[in-house]
C-alpha cells in the first residue's frame, strides 16, 4: 500500500476503482450525464463510464455549471464516487461541497494522473488529506 | 477560518436554517482554499439553468424557500434555459418548462431578481474597481475582474446562492492581491478585427493557460477593443482555460501595477496568425452542410443586435437562425424595431436564454441539429460534448451561410 498526501479535501472517506487520464474536466463540456459516459470526442476518457469510479484528472476546466451538475448527478446516482485533481478550480470544490462528493487535490508527490492509473483500487480520505493505493 | 460574531451565529443557526446552510457551505469551501476570513460582497450573480440543476436542484431551492430564505444583498441571475414564450418549437418539453417555472418561483420568493443575463456588466450595472463580488458565469467574472478591476472568483450556483444569503464570500483566490499577479506573458502578433477574431485570440490564451490559477498578462494589442470585442475575448479565454482574470498592457486597469521585476521570471508565449488559423480549422470547412445557426454565448448587446438586423435585411434562410439576447436588450431592440427586422427574415430572437444552456443535447436530437454554425468561439468549444459538430465563422459569414444552408 502507498499513501499519497494531499491538501485536506471535501466529502466523506470512500473507496473504489480508479478511472484516470492526464486530461481536464468539466461536467458540462465533457459528459453525457444521462448515460453516465464521457461524451466529448477529444477527451482521453471518451466513451468510458464514470459512474461509481474514482475519477483522477489533471485540472477542472470550463464554466460554472459543474457545481449544480454534481448535485444533480449524485441525486440520480449517476456520479463518480470521488474526483482527484492535481488542482481543482473553485467550481468543482463548491459543487462537491453541495453534493457531499469527495474531492482532493494538491498532492505532495507530484502528478496524480501518473501516480494513480486506471483499474487500481484506492481509498480516498478527504478529512485527513490522503489517498491510499490499495492494489497495484 | 476566523469568523465574526455574526458569522458564528449564522453557523449555529441563530439567523435561520437557510443562513446556516449557506455559511457552513462557504466555510467548507473557504477551508478547502485556505481562506482566512470572509469579505462582504456588494451584489451577487447566480447561474441557475434548469438543465444544470435538474429536479434535484429545484427541490433544493424549494426547501430553502420553506426555510424562509431571503437574500441579504442584491442578487441577479444568469440566462434561463427555457424561453417560456418559445419552447415547444425548439423541441423543449413541459418537464423542462416546469423545472424553469419552479426555479423562477423559488428564486423570486427569496428576493432574487430574475435578470436572466450573462452581460450584466453591459445591461444592469458595471462593477467598480476593487469592488468585491460573488459572480457566476465565467464570462461575467472574467470581464468584471479584468476590464473593471472588480474582484470575484468563479462562484458556481450553490456558492453564489450562499453568498446572496449571507452577503459575503470566503476571502480566497481573486479576492487576494497575490492571486491577481501575472503568471504567464503573451505577446499577440496578430491583429484581431472582428468579434470572432477576438474570441480566437482569447481561446488560444485560455488553452495555453489551462488552469484557473494562471493569470496571463498580454502585450501587443495596440487597438482599444470595444466592450463587445473584449466580451468575446474574455468569454472564450474563460471557456478554453477556466481562466478568470487577464491583464492587457495599456488597456486593463491593473496591468500597469506590475513592474519588470514582477514579470522577469515568467514563461513567455507568442500568438501568431498561424495559431489562429490552426484553431479555426478545428471548426468546420467550406462547403460543410449546416443545420442551425446560433448567435449567443455571450448574449448579444444592442450593437450586435443592430448588426444582425442589418445583415438579415432581405435574406431568406434555408436553416433556422437563433439569436439569444438579454431581456433588457430585447425590450430596447423591440422598441427600436430590430426584433422585427431580424424575425422578418425567418430568424428567431430568444430573450433571457443562451443556447448552450437550453438542453442543447435534447433540442439537437429533437430537431436533427448536428452541424451548428456560430460566430462565438465559446459556444463551439462547449457544444462538442453535446453531440454537435460545431463550425465557426464571423457574423456576416454565418448569415450568408444560413441563406445557402452550407458553410461559405
Amino acid at each position: 500500500m502507498r499513501v499519497l498526501k494531499c491538501h485536506k479535501g471535501i466529502g466523506p472517506k470512500v473507496s473504489g476503482m480508479v478511472l484516470s487520464a492526464n486530461d481536464n474536466f468539466s461536467a458540462r463540456y465533457d459528459l453525457d450525464r444521462i448515460n453516465g459516459v464521457f461524451s466529448r470526442p477529444n477527451h482521453k476518457l471518451f466513451g468510458k463510464s464514470y459512474v461509481d469510479t474514482i475519477l483522477v484528472l489533471n485540472e477542472s476546466k470550463g464554466g460554472v455549471a459543474s457545481a449544480w451538475m454534481l448535485y444533480e448527478m449524485i441525486a440520480r446516482k449517476m456520479a463518480p464516487k470521488a474526483i482527484l485533481f492535481n488542482k481543482a478550480n473553485t467550481i468543482l470544490a463548491q459543487g462537491a461541497s453541495l453534493a457531499s462528493l469527495s474531492i482532493c487535490d494538491r498532492f505532495e508527490d507530484g502528478d496524480i494522473t501518473s501516480l494513480i492509473v486506471s483499474g487500481q483500487n484506492v481509498l480516498v480520505d478527504p478529512p485527513n488529506g490522503n489517498v491510499t493505493i490499495l492494489s497495484k | 477560518m476566523n469568523l465574526s460574531q455574526e458569522e458564528k451565529a449564522m453557523s449555529k443557526g441563530e439567523l435561520g436554517e437557510a443562513a446556516k446552510w449557506a455559511i457552513n457551505h462557504q466555510i467548507e469551501v473557504g477551508n478547502f482554499f485556505d481562506a482566512e476570513d470572509f469579505v462582504s460582497v456588494s451584489n451577487v450573480h447566480m447561474m441557475v439553468d434548469p438543465e444544470s440543476i435538474g429536479v434535484a436542484g429545484v427541490k433544493f431551492f424549494e426547501n430553502l424557500v420553506k426555510m424562509n430564505a431571503k437574500v441579504r444583498v442584491p442578487m441577479i441571475t444568469d440566462p434561463r434555459g427555457v424561453d417560456l414564450d418559445y419552447y415547444r418549437p425548439l423541441g423543449q418539453t413541459e418537464e423542462m418548462a416546469d423545472i424553469e417555472r419552479r426555479t423562477i418561483k423559488a428564486c423570486s420568493s427569496m428576493g432574487i431578481l430574475m435578470t436572466n443575463t450573462c452581460v450584466n456588466y453591459q445591461t444592469i450595472m458595471a462593477p467598480l474597481y476593487g469592488e468585491h463580488l460573488a459572480y457566476g458565469d465565467t464570462g461575467v467574472v472574467i470581464y468584471s475582474n479584468s476590464v473593471c478591476g472588480a474582484r470575484s472568483n468563479f462562484e458556481g450556483g450553490p456558492s453564489a446562492l450562499a453568498a446572496g444569503l449571507t452577503g459575503r464570500t470566503p476571502r480566497y483566490g481573486l479576492h487576494l492581491d497575490e492571486k491577481r499577479k501575472p503568471t504567464k506573458i503573451f505577446t499577440i502578433k496578430y491583429e484581431p478585427n472582428e468579434l470572432t477574431d477576438w474570441g480566437l485570440v482569447g481561446a488560444l490564451i485560455g488553452k495555453m493557460c489551462g488552469s484557473y490559477w494562471e493569470v496571463p498578462i498580454i502585450e501587443g494589442i495596440n487597438k482599444i477593443p470595444t466592450s463587445d470585442e473584449i466580451k468575446h475575448f474574455g468569454a472564450a479565454m474563460a471557456s478554453y482555460g477556466s481562466t478568470p482574470l487577464f491583464h492587457i498592457k495599456g488597456i486593463t486597469p491593473e496591468a500597469d501595477n506590475f513592474n519588470s521585476d514582477d514579470l522577469k521570471d515568467l514563461n513567455y508565449y507568442e500568438i501568431k496568425s498561424t495559431d489562429i488559423n490552426s484553431l479555426k480549422a478545428d471548426f468546420g470547412k467550406k462547403g460543410d452542410k449546416i443545420d442551425v445557426v446560433v448567435f449567443a454565448a455571450p448574449q448579444l448587446s444592442i450593437f450586435e443586435m443592430q448588426k444582425v438586423a442589418e445583415l438579415c435585411h432581405d435574406k431568406i434562410f434555408k436553416v433556422p437562425v437563433l439569436v439569444c439576447t438579454s431581456p433588457q436588450v430585447y425590450s430596447d431592440a423591440l422598441r427600436m424595431n430590430l426584433i422585427n427586422q431580424i424575425e422578418n427574415s425567418g430568424a428567431k430572437v430568444l430573450q433571457g436564454t443562451c443556447f448552450y444552456n437550453q438542453f442543447a443535447r435534447e433540442i439537437g436530437i429533437a430537431n436533427g441539429w448536428v452541424r451548428l454554425l456560430s460566430n462565438s468561439t465559446k459556444i463551439v468549444n462547449i457544444l462538442g460534448g453535446y453531440g454537435y459538430k460545431p463550425a465557426l465563422a464571423n457574423m456576416e459569414k454565418c448569415i450568408l451561410s444560413a441563406v445557402e444552408g452550407k458553410l461559405l
